[in-house]
């Protein structure tokens, strides 16, 4: 399994891509000086600036470094990311001492639902089997094997709590990694630029977002979910991003304009539903942030919100409207 | 060289590892103490709490770190006992079948004195996961017996889901360390480890809610 170096190249010689990510590091240097700048001038306002800037370097390090090194690469850095999100969740989620091997279960899936994606030109026509394995098959041997082993007490919260956190932080997340299998042909910066072009959509949703409800929001959306959520906020955000994702696309993907104009609506919209639902299921959790593992952001799920619910919609929309190989 | 090697396997495998595993999240980090001596007390649950315990300190302290730890699990002899005492660094302590007018803690005093810091669990067992006991008074007696050792209240979450007692598969979940603002002796025993108790259960409010019955 040898890294994909000559891929390695045509990336470095990718005009977009390079764009992008130097787009990606001036923002990267922009707000790390504002986090060395902003916190001498009213100091105790920033404090969260530092550490939330040198989280976003390895973040980005750890991300785009793995897109360069090419698919293998990207499904190692994901799969880690889909075990720590798993993990978050089954911390918090309520289980029992005797669900213990069902959890342990829950992490092998982790390596089968990526294995799927190593083994992608093992089977003829693996995508259909990515695509079932974990929502049907893995849901039925969870629940299998908790009847087997006469687990009968709180049997279907325990069963449904461990397919939420697999579809969730396994499946919906390894659609990212999955991507990276597109023959680098099929668009114009390669697998990576899409697989690029996701994220960066995704994270300047959330920032657009962010800004739109400082400046203007007024009216709560979700009150009793995300008390900081606005209409003007959101509606901002989103047509920012629309916009955004109109006038790159044809950098990064082989969408027509209509499918650009039709995926620009729908995929930061997808965005903010994986936000709230987040922020739902962590009310009912009891916490604010998943974990602390992420200084200045939390924990992984609450930095993948969005992602879970955006990265499969960019992917199916992808496979129907332009690629040819899924 | 054996502290060198200690220490960079703690900072280049164990903690690492242990991250991965466990996240090792800890609140109030800050208030743990940065020399010796001092006491670190903590509810007990896992094996893995010691783990959680010691890479929450900066590893350049690793060799003045002295777990605290059971005599008849820990120190039975081969390379068992080895390993516990010399890698890990462990204080073996005798629980009962002790003759009268032995001191078990004179170990755990003369390690006070030569300024390190032992990390004790009250509880003195690990017992139902998640579950806390009762005191035994060893740590009052320690704090006694050197009164310029604060006493740091620590509460573990989480380590007893991944490795309860008598479980053979290691499950990962996230753990949590709270830590609290160090407790002096006060002079009575008794007095002493109810208020290390009601400041470790009051620390378990900060921890995320845990659901596990």
């Amino acid at each position: 399994m040898g890294f994909n170096l000559f891929g390695l190249s045509v990336y470095l010689v990718n005009p977009a891509l390079m764009f992008g990510f130097a787009g990606v590091l001036a923002l990267l240097i922009l707000g790390t000086i504002a986090a060395l700048v902003l916190p001498a001038m009213q100091p105790g306002k920033w404090s969260d600036l530092g550490p939330r800037m040198r989280s976003w370097w390895i973040i980005v390090i750890l991300v785009g470094g793995a897109l360069l090194l090419g698919w293998q690469a990207t499904a190692i850095v994901f799969g880690l990311i889909s075990f720590l999100a798993l993990k978050e969740f089954l911390t918090l989620a309520p289980t029992r001492k005797e669900d213990r091997l069902i959890v342990f279960l829950a992490y092998i899936s982790i390596a089968l639902n990526y294995g799927l994606i190593f083994a992608d030109t093992l089977f003829e026509d693996s995508y259909q089997i990515y695509l079932v394995f974990t929502p049907v098959y893995l849901f039925l041997a969870a629940a299998a094997t908790m009847a087997w082993i006469g687990r009968t007490d709180g049997y279907l919260s325990t069963v449904g709590v461990i397919h939420w956190g697999t579809v969730v932080c396994v499946y919906n997340i390894g659609y990212i990694a999955f991507l990276m299998r597109t023959p680098d042909a099929e668009a114009p910066a390669g697998a990576a630029g899409l697989v690029f072009f996701l994220l960066f959509i995704v994270q300047l949703n959330d920032v657009a977002q962010y800004c739109w409800g400082k400046a203007f929001g007024r009216t709560k959306i979700t009150p009793k979910v995300s008390p900081n959520k606005t209409w003007e906020g959101a509606i901002g955000g989103w047509l920012t991003t629309a916009l955004v994702f109109y006038f790159l696309a044809p950098y990064f993907t082989p969408l027509t304009p209509l499918h650009a104009a039709i995926m620009g609506v729908v995929v930061p919209m997808f965005g903010f539903f994986g936000d709230i639902t987040m922020s739902a299921v962590k009310r009912d959790l009891g916490v604010k942030d998943t974990s602390r593992l992420i200084p200045g952001h939390g924990g992984v799920l609450d930095r993948l919100d969005s992602l879970t619910f955006a990265a499969p919609i960019y992917f199916h929309l992808l496979a129907y409207f332009a690629l040819e190989r899924f | 060289m054996l502290q060198v090697i200690r220490r960079y396997g703690l900072m280049l495998i164990v903690r690492p590892i242990a991250r991965l595993l466990f996240t090792l999240d800890a609140i109030g980090g800050e208030k743990l103490p940065k020399d010796g001596p001092a006491i670190i007390a903590a509810n007990h649950n896992s094996h893995i709490d010691t783990v959680v315990l010691l890479c929450l300190f900066p590893s350049k302290l690793l060799p003045k770190l002295r777990p605290v730890a059971a005599a008849d699990h820990f120190d039975k002899g081969g390379f068992g006992s080895w390993f516990s005492k010399t890698v890990i660094g462990i204080i073996p302590i005798k629980r009962g079948g002790a003759s009268r007018g032995e001191d078990v803690l004179l170990a755990a005093k003369e390690a006070l004195t030569r300024g390190e810091i032992l990390v004790v669990f009250p509880e003195g067992s690990r017992g139902e996961p998640e579950a806390m006991t009762r005191f035994k008074t060893g740590v009052a007696r320690l704090a006694e017996f050197c009164p310029a050792a604060t006493v740091t209240p620590v509460y573990l979450q989480g380590a007893g889901r991944s490795l309860p007692k008598d479980a053979k598969l290691l499950v990962p979940f996230n753990t949590t360390a709270v830590i609290g603002d160090p407790l002096t002796w006060n002079g009575s025993h008794h007095a002493f480890i109810e208020a290390l108790r009601e400041r470790i259960e009051a620390l378990k409010a900060q921890a995320p809610p845990l659901r596990w019955e």
